[in-house]
């Protein structure tokens, strides 16, 4: 029986070889206003 | 680093390092931390740092004997050392380097929130633009002005093709003629330069109507549409200007009824997509799940409320003694969106929304919101300024529309920021996620951008383990 579940997950050191294109949306104009959350933005390669 | 957290029931482990989130039973949530402990005494550090070929078995014994584990624990050791051989657990911090090349990368402006009027209808009690004037005069931004904003953000864009303008105020429907016109003027440019530009306005509502509603669907990508909740607390938060609250204005309704219907219909007629209803709770309204509920009861499906942004005198503002209060009813939500998925009545709360798979890389992550740099407020007569939050601050004007930036030291300054220049987040376990938080509350409650906000950070960290538990349920389902 397997005792850790992992979810999945993007690699963050991955991210780091092809990441930084700048694309993404700038996470205080979605919603928020106040209190910036990076983490539930969406990068925009990875949409595509 | 990991952090290891209880959570509506799920034992749950963050790799902090490497994004890995692991669900696991009691037993593994009892020996990850103690496994930690003992890699660390043997080799100095629990990472993985060589080859693990055939290593896993004899450690995996090794430590079992150590800590006088039984064939179930045992079994538990080989799966967590699997892991960390994988780079998925007790990763260490590669960033700090990249971080600091990061520094002094060229960056182009790719988003600006126009305050096309400085002047609000209403007068929100808690309202950090000082009820729509920004501490100034009122002022309305002309077609001139914002023609020019959308050219100098063409002009220093680089090559962004997705443009960001936010319409904002203040109340942008009091200047509905200048936002139609700079939208017309903003898709006029999208050919030649090769951009697109994803309009979005944060409004009060009390003004819409069909016609609007008709071009707001049309031409933008989001409607933000401001509600605090419950009839009582949004009346009592959000009156009209003239001072009234609970009574209309025309003989109507109070601010709660006018805007309900047309917020209704909004949702309806973007198909319950690209808006957000959004609140603000105060220490006046520290039970805000009841009015995240009460949006939800409504019928709303993508809801945002969100703690007071206000100084620490104010009697609004969230104090210490609230955080233990605001945790609890974070959790009660996070159980409610549970009970609502299950019952086929699912709804978003904006700051339970998280992307595990497809989310920011950590170039992102380590930078931030971008304010000062990638992001720009700008006032009705065209002043530039890091972020909308800042804006009527006059220490951080950093030049002007026309003339583009000219205090490149107030850029220099947020580019270099992220979460190493904040002593703060270099232990902290929600540093990629939050970025270090917001600059602007770090300079209200401290005077230096590069310090943390803590009232903030712990609604924050709490927030996230509330949404990764989200995700361990969803996965489950």
């Amino acid at each position: 029986m397997k005792h850790i579940k992992t979810l999945n997950t993007r690699d963050l050191q991955e991210s780091m070889k092809k990441g930084g294109c700048g694309e993404c949306q700038t996470s205080c104009q979605s919603a928020c206003k106040t209190s910036c959350t990076v983490g539930n933005q969406s990068c925009e390669q990875l949409k595509k | 680093m990991i952090h290891a957290y209880q959570n509506n029931g799920y034992h749950i482990v963050l790799d902090v390092n490497s994004g890995a989130v692991h669900v696991v039973d009691e037993l593994a949530y009892d020996l990850i931390p103690r496994i930690e402990e003992q890699l660390t005494e043997r080799f100095g550090t629990a990472a993985q740092t060589e080859d693990p070929e055939d290593q896993i078995p004899a450690l995996t014994q090794e430590l079992a004997d150590a800590l006088g584990a039984d064939d179930e624990s045992t079994e538990v050791i080989g799966e967590i050392l699997g892991l960390r051989a994988e780079g998925r657990l007790y990763t260490e911090d590669p960033y700090r380097q990249y971080a600091t090349a990061f520094r002094h990368r060229q960056t182009v402006v790719k988003a600006l929130c126009l305050n096309v009027a400085h002047e609000c209808n209403l007068a929100c009690r808690y309202c950090f633009a000082g009820e729509g004037e920004y501490h100034g005069e009122r002022a309305l931004m002309s077609a001139e002005v914002g023609r020019a904003a959308l050219d100098f953000l063409v002009r220093n864009s680089g090559n962004r093709r997705n443009l960001e303008v936010d319409f904002f105020g203040g109340e942008p429907l009091l200047n509905w003629d200048v936002v139609k016109e700079l939208v017309r003027y903003g898709r006029s440019l999208e050919k030649d330069h090769d951009k697109h530009f994803r309009f979005t306005i944060t409004t009060n509502g009390t003004l819409l109507n069909e016609e609007i509603l008709e071009f707001v669907n049309r031409e933008m990508d989001n409607i933000v549409l401001s509600i605090d909740g419950r009839k009582e607390v949004n009346d009592r938060m959000r009156p009209w200007r003239s001072g009234k609250g609970q009574e209309s204005v025309d003989g109507a309704a109070s601010v709660y009824e006018r805007i309900v219907p047309k917020y209704l219909a909004v949702a309806r007629s973007r198909n319950e997509e690209r808006y957000f209803v959004r609140g603000t709770f105060t220490h006046e309204n520290l039970d805000f799940s009841e009015d995240v509920k009460h949006l939800a009861d409504l019928g709303f499906t993508r809801i945002s409320v969100e703690p007071v942004v206000a100084a620490p005198e104010s009697p609004w503002a969230i104090r210490e003694e609230d955080i233990p209060v605001l945790s609890a009813e974070y959790d009660k939500l996070a159980g409610m969106i549970l009970q609502y998925r299950r019952e086929g009545r699912p709804f978003h709360f904006f700051h339970f929304d998280i992307d595990l798979e497809g989310g920011p890389c950590v170039a992102k992550r380590l930078s931030g919101c971008g304010s000062g740099c990638e992001y720009l407020g700008v006032t009705p007569w065209g002043d530039l300024y890091p972020c909308h939050q800042f804006v009527g601050n006059e220490r951080f004007v950093m030049g002007n529309v026309f003339d583009g930036i000219t205090r490149e030291d107030i850029r220099e300054q947020f580019l270099a920021s992220n979460v190493y220049t904040r002593e703060e987040c270099t232990g902290c376990f929600a540093r990629y996620y939050c970025s270090g938080g917001c600059a602007a509350n770090a300079w209200n409650f401290n005077g230096d951008i590069n310090t943390v906000y803590r009232e903030g950070c712990a609604l924050q960290k709490k927030r996230i383990e509330c949404a990764i538990m989200l995700k361990a349920a969803e996965a489950e389902e």
